[in-house]
C-alpha cells in the first residue's frame, strides 16, 4: 500500500500550485480599494488637531463635510499671510461668509431624507485662538448646520 | 505512449497564469502607496439653533450653575476660583450628582447646568481640553448609572429606551455663552 503511494508521488513534479495566488492578491486589492478614500484637494493649512479622550467615530464619510482652520503652510504664507485662515475643500477662503454656500454644495449630493444627519467636521489646529472658531460656529448655526464634530486625536494614556 | 501524448496536449492548452499574480501585486502596491486611511474621530456636539433675538436671561439659582470661564491666557476660573483642568472632571461630577447633599452644589442632576464661557483669545487646544473634561464627567456619570441599573457599560449599543432613561435622569446641559473679546489675536 505505501509503496503504491510513493510511486505516484515520484511521478508528479514537486511544484506548488500558484493558481490561487492572483485570487488572494485581488482580494487584498479590492479590500484596499473599498476601504480607502482618495483625499481630494491639498492641504494649504497646517492643521494639527489636539488630543482628547471622549471621542466618537464618524461613520459615514459621505455625510461629513470638512472645515479646516489653521495657519497657512510656508508655501502659501506669502499669499495668505500667517494669520489663521479657513480652508473649505481645497481653497483658502476670506472668511466665514463662504461657509453657507459650501454647506449647500455638499447638501445637494446627499439624499433629502438624510439631510439631518450631515455632520460638519471641524479640523482646527491646536494653536489657533477661539475667535475664528467662534465665527465659524456662529455661521454654522445661522445656516442651521448643528451637528458638529471637533476633530481630535486619541490621547495616549500614559 | 498514447497516454503520454494526451497529457501533453492538455498541458499546452492551459493559459499561463503565473504573471497574473505579478500584475495584481503591482496594482495592490500602487493602491497601498497612493491611498491613506483617514480615520476621523472627534468630540460630537450639537449646536443650539441660531436666533436673532438674544435669549431671555433665565433666573437661575446660583447653586445649580457650574460656571467655567477660560480667559485669553488659558487660565480657568471655576465658580469664581482659579482651578486646574485636571480637577475639572471630578468637580463637575460631584457638582452634578451632589452625593453628600451639600448646600452649594446642584439640587438634582436634572437641574444642574454647566456654563462654559471662553475668550476669543483662548487657545483652541485649551478649549477642547476643557470641553473634553466636561463631556468626560457626563460620560462617566452615564456609565456609572448604566452599570448600577442594567449592569452593562454605557455605549451606543445600549437599547434606545435605556439610553433615554439614563439621559433623562442625568441630562447633559452645557450652555456656551457668547465669548468675551479681551485677548483677540
Amino acid at each position: 500500500m505505501s509503496s503504491h503511494f510513493k510511486k505516484k508521488r515520484g511521478d508528479s513534479k514537486p511544484t506548488i500550485s500558484t493558481a490561487s495566488l492572483p485570487d488572494i492578491v485581488f482580494m487584498l486589492l479590492f479590500f484596499f480599494m473599498v476601504v480607502t478614500v482618495l483625499r481630494q484637494g491639498e492641504m494649504k493649512l497646517k492643521v494639527v488637531t489636539p488630543q482628547a479622550t471622549q471621542l466618537t467615530k464618524l461613520e459615514e464619510k459621505s455625510l461629513v463635510n470638512y472645515i479646516y482652520i489653521g495657519r497657512p503652510i510656508d508655501k502659501y504664507a506669502k499669499i495668505y499671510g500667517t494669520k489663521p485662515r479657513i480652508q473649505l475643500g481645497d481653497q483658502i477662503v476670506d472668511g466665514p461668509t463662504n461657509i453657507p454656500l459650501f454647506l449647500e454644495q455638499h447638501k445637494v449630493k446627499v439624499p433629502e431624507s438624510r439631510h439631518t444627519l450631515i455632520t460638519t467636521s471641524l479640523k482646527v489646529d491646536g494653536d489657533v485662538t477661539m475667535g475664528i472658531v467662534q465665527d465659524v460656529k456662529v455661521m454654522l448655526r445661522k445656516s442651521n448646520q448643528l451637528r458638529l464634530n471637533y476633530s481630535a486625536k486619541k490621547k495616549d494614556e500614559a | 505512449m498514447l497516454k503520454k501524448r494526451s497529457r501533453n496536449s492538455r498541458g499546452s492548452n492551459e493559459i499561463n497564469a503565473s504573471s497574473m499574480a505579478d500584475i495584481a501585486f503591482l496594482l495592490l502596491i500602487f493602491f497601498l502607496v497612493t491611498t491613506q486611511i483617514v480615520e476621523d474621530k472627534g468630540i460630537l456636539v450639537k449646536l443650539p439653533p441660531w436666533s436673532e433675538v438674544p435669549p431671555d436671561p433665565l433666573k437661575l439659582i446660583p447653586r445649580n450653575v457650574f460656571s467655567v470661564l477660560v480667559n485669553a491666557q488659558n487660565q480657568l476660573l471655576v465658580r469664581g476660583e482659579p482651578a486646574n483642568v485636571d480637577e475639572l472632571k471630578d468637580r463637575a461630577k460631584e457638582f452634578i450628582m451632589n452625593p453628600t447633599g451639600r448646600e452649594d452644589l446642584s439640587q438634582s442632576p436634572t437641574k444642574a447646568i454647566i456654563s462654559l464661557k471662553n475668550d476669543r483669545g483662548t487657545n483652541y487646544k485649551t478649549y477642547l481640553e476643557v470641553y473634553n473634561e466636561l463631556k468626560a464627567a457626563y460620560d462617566e456619570l452615564w456609565d456609572e448609572e448604566s452599570m448600577r441599573k442594567y449592569g452593562v457599560h454605557y455605549s451606543d449599543e445600549l437599547p434606545l429606551d435605556y439610553r433615554k432613561e439614563i439621559k433623562g435622569k442625568i441630562p447633559m446641559v452645557l450652555s456656551e455663552a457668547e465669548p468675551t473679546s479681551y485677548g483677540e489675536e
